[in-house]
């Protein structure tokens, strides 16, 4: 089988997710621009997109639709080559309902699972539950004549596991898209032990065509994305330990946030960024990872804490962020929760103490300006002077931060998780829109 | 003519403009552009004859009949005889004529004329589908997606081929400086509140022709609008008749209008021979040539127009408008200062509109009224031109003005 071969019949696994949406959305894209090649006249191209609710399916196709619209918009120029021998097809508006309308033919929503048996490609982008993605993956194999291949988004499991567990003979491979799919443009590869290595090559062409930046990782638990930012939270929550000596817990972890986000100047500090991604499912990641690594206890009694307490972070369906760490109004920081008094203490109470105990800080600059500015390196480089410079306590941990957080990028290459220290950097650049790299000069 | 007034011209660029944000409606810019008029008028009982230009409304704004909207401006003006034109890009340019033409058939001493576009009711990349109208229908299908960029894309790609694409792209830079320059001082412009420090550094971006178009970038082409202009055309009569000074009126000493076929493609890329055309006849009928003007209003849908527009009018020869715009000739210091208020580039292109937009321009600047954006016309050179086309060269309206 080719490549259009293998793609002339795909499933998506939980379509309707987080994750599965976006790729749903990538996928019918790809599949619809073959579909329309002169070459690939008459050959259908289908699209399984397999959830359990029928209405979480009916959600996603408006989802589907009002994205593929969007995407017609801006490829127009291009659309308009595409379709130029259909002569009923003239004004762009025509053009580009024709074309959302031939990328939503190509899917085809359902609940039953016996859809995906005829697939040649299979994403699965369901629960992170290992037990539940084996079974899932045996009763395909199981039914499927075609061999088909699999390529899960986990984001800790180890590849190998889940296909030795499922019997999949090396048909499997880690695929793993950053959230949200359609917008990051970030793809960790991961090939199992035994990962075939016409999947290898089908994957990485897959992922070209979608214009992704692919970053390989080796199989091994987290891998790079969370392997840093897991390792991450755990030096957070220890700073905010250590903090408790001088300062409250809303006030240490405030103080913790606005150094990981302020004066690191990242896109979002960690609590914040554990909040979008969801205690809860930052916390199972930290507990599968943990079962995967020897010599190093990855655990947060901070995290397991507060979602005892029923905090858990994560978004409304609407996109906005739920209450987690931090307490969040129209988007903006306005509160932190206190486990003692299970409520959220306002910022306006926190704020003056913290910015007490950092001290006279060098000017913030704002990721905004920094991140995508030609002279980012030399901006970096002397805000760091100013860092090392400055005697004040949140100087001296903001650039402990910074040095840890180079130690983590170093420890993923040490261990093997990764290749080198530019595909670390890599990971953290596009898949977390940090604006300088971990592995850097800057904190020398 | 006297007693111009514009709107707003709305869209990307102005402060108070949100795509998702209701706006203004059709019927609002009639209202404040017509009232705006009728009370440096003295009010609708003077008018005799209405005149409203429009390009599109009936797909912007799925409305037609539009000389309707009259009455609804002041209630003095209904049971009076009131008209639409269309001319695509040379709607205003037509609208005027209408007007000029009823005061020279003694039909009418005051004749209110309003232009009105409102275009940002749908998506640019739908807009170009509707502005298409001004093209042959027939020939949409194998147009660009971004109908008109492509066709002035074309010029511009002959143009850079014949006389050499870096010094021509320098000029487009020039001129899109002048009209931001020019636009920051007129507080109607859409470009009014642009800050952008090294202008033509801006300009001079890559076009890309994968998501625009080969040879043009966004910088070269004017702006999506909502907008009206209005202006009376009146006679000596008339003038008397409302109580307005002579010197406070600018007149019509000559003017041209001329067609050329809409199912054919440019005889010659790299010029406007339609432009030539209106511009030398307007001229000769005011019996002046092109060094008797102290400045000019140029329909610059695109920079590229506003270079080949230069020499068209004849203050450069073929090839050398590059070079006359280079020089500093058409800055609002220069020999010639042209679109003083930012043109279509800068001040906003509501299609419809633009033709009076220009009139009005004209108006303040010979009347001495045209506040920051003054420039000064000296008794050598009283005149002033103003250029209007539709479509790709085919719709034509020139006119020379004095003061009164
Ligand atoms: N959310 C992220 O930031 C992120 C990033 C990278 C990778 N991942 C990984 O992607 C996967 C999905 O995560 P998510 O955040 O999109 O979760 P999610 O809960 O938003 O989506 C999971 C979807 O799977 C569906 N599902 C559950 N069981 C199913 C079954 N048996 N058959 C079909 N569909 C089923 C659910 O109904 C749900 O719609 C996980 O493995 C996760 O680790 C998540």
């Amino acid at each position: 089988m080719n490549y259009e071969e293998r793609l002339q019949n795909v499933s998506v696994l939980g379509a309707a997710g987080k994750m599965g949406s976006g790729i749903l959305l990538l996928t019918s894209v790809e599949l619809a621009d073959l579909s329309l090649k002169p070459e690939n006249k008459g050959k259908s191209f289908v699209l399984n997109a397999i959830d359990v609710s029928d209405e979480a399916l009916t959600g996603v196709m408006r989802y589907l639709k009002s994205q593929v619209l969007k995407i017609a918009e801006k490829k127009i120029v291009a659309l308009r080559a595409i379709y130029k021998n259909r002569q009923d097809l003239i004004e762009n508006s025509e053009i580009i309902d024709q074309y959302v309308f031939d990328v939503l033919s190509v899917v085809r929503p359902g609940t039953r699972l016996e859809a995906t048996y005829e697939s040649g490609i299979i994403f699965e982008a369901i629960r992170e539950d290992p037990a539940l993605k084996v079974r899932i993956y045996t009763q395909i194999k199981e039914n499927n004549p075609n061999h088909p291949w699999f390529f899960t988004n986990t984001s800790s499991i180890p590849i190998s596991e889940l296909d030795e567990k499922a019997g999949l003979g090396g048909s499997i491979i880690g695929f793993h898209f950053y959230n949200p799919p359609a917008i990051q443009k970030l793809v960790e590869v991961i090939k199992a032990k035994n990962t075939l290595s016409e999947l290898e090559d089908f994957a990485l062409t897959f992922a070209k065509n979608l214009r992704k930046i692919v970053v390989p990782s080796n199989d091994i638990a987290g891998f790079i994305g969370n392997g840093h930012f897991m390792r991450d939270i755990l030096y957070a929550t220890s700073q905010v330990d250590l903090l408790l000596k001088d300062l409250s817990f809303v006030e240490a972890v405030y103080a913790i946030n606005k150094i990981s986000h302020e004066y690191l100047i990242r896109p979002m500090g960690i609590f914040q960024l554990i909040d979008y991604v969801g205690v809860d499912v930052c916390s199972y990641i930290l507990s599968v990872m943990n079962s995967h690594l020897e010599n190093e206890e990855l655990s947060s009694t901070l995290l397991n804490k507060v979602l005892d307490l029923g905090v858990k972070g994560g978004q409304y369906s609407d996109g906005s962020q739920k209450d987690g760490f931090l307490k969040y109004e129209k988007g903006k920081i306005t509160g932190v929760f206190d486990p003692g008094k299970k409520e959220y203490i306002p910022v306006q109470v926190i704020q003056g103490k913290v910015e007490e105990k950092m001290g006279i800080m060098p000017p913030v600059l704002p990721w905004k300006s920094v991140v995508s500015n030609p002279a980012k390196e030399e901006i970096l480089k002397s805000y760091f002077m100013e860092i090392k410079k400055s005697a004040s306590f949140g100087a001296s941990l903001t650039l402990s931060y910074a040095v840890n957080s180079r130690q983590i990028g170093l420890h993923l290459v040490n261990t093997k998780v990764a290749f080198n220290e530019k595909d670390v950097n890599t990971v953290l650049l596009t898949g977390f829109f940090h604006a300088y790299g971990p592995v850097n000069e800057y904190v020398l | 003519m006297v007693a111009g007034y514009n709107t707003i011209s709305m869209g990307t660029g102005r402060k108070e403009f949100h795509p998702k944000k209701e706006r203004p409606g059709l019927e609002d810019y009639i209202k404040e552009a017509g009232q705006g008029t009728l009370k440096q008028i003295g009010g609708a009982r003077y008018v005799d004859e209405c005149v409203i230009g429009n390009f599109m409304a009936s797909r912007f704004n799925k409305q037609a009949n539009l000389a309707g909207f009259f009455p609804f401006i002041d209630e003095g003006l209904k049971g009076k005889p009131a008209i639409r034109v269309e001319g695509a890009c040379g709607t205003g340019g037509l609208a005027l004529l209408t007007g000029i033409k009823s005061v020279l058939a003694e039909t009418a001493e005051v004749v209110l004329v309003i232009g009105v576009e409102v275009q940002n009711t749908v998506k640019a990349i739908y807009g170009a589908d509707i502005l298409a109208g001004a093209g042959w229908f027939k020939d949409r299908k194998e147009g660009h997606a971004y109908f008109f960029p492509g066709q002035f894309s074309d010029r511009a790609g002959a143009y850079f081929e014949k006389y050499g694409r870096d010094k021509t792209r320098k000029a487009f830079a020039r001129w899109y400086r002048n009209a931001i320059e020019n636009a920051r001082l007129c507080p109607t412009a859409q470009e009014y509140n642009n800050t952008t420090k090294d202008l033509e550094a801006c300009a001079i971006t890559e076009p890309n022709g994968k998501s625009f178009v080969d040879h043009l970038n966004v910088f070269d082409c004017s702006k999506v609008s909502d907008g009206a202009s209005a202006i009376a055309v009146v006679s000596e009569e008339g003038l008397k008749r409302i109580g307005i000074d002579k010197r406070d009126a600018v007149e019509i000493v000559g003017w041209s209008q001329v067609e050329d076929d809409i199912t054919r493609k440019p005889m010659e890329q790299t010029e406007l021979t339609t432009f030539r055309l209106a511009a030398h006849e307007a001229l000769e009928s005011a019996g002046i040539s092109a060094d008797h003007l102290g400045t000019a209003e140029v329909h610059d849908c695109f920079t590229i127009a506003g270079v080949m527009a230069v020499e068209a009018i004849g203050l450069a020869g073929i090839g050398k408008g590059t070079d006359f715009i280079l020089e500093g000739n058409t800055a609002r210091d220069g020999k010639i200062p042209i679109n003083t208020t930012g043109g279509l580039i800068g001040w906003g292109h509501p299609t419809g509109a633009t033709g009076v937009h220009q009139a009005v321009t004209i108006l303040e600047q010979l009347t001495g009224k045209a506040g920051k954006s003054q420039i000064q016309i000296t008794p050598e050179r009283p005149y002033a031109l103003s250029v209007n086309m539709g479509g790709n060269d085919k719709t034509l309206v020139a006119i020379v003005y004095k003061r009164g």
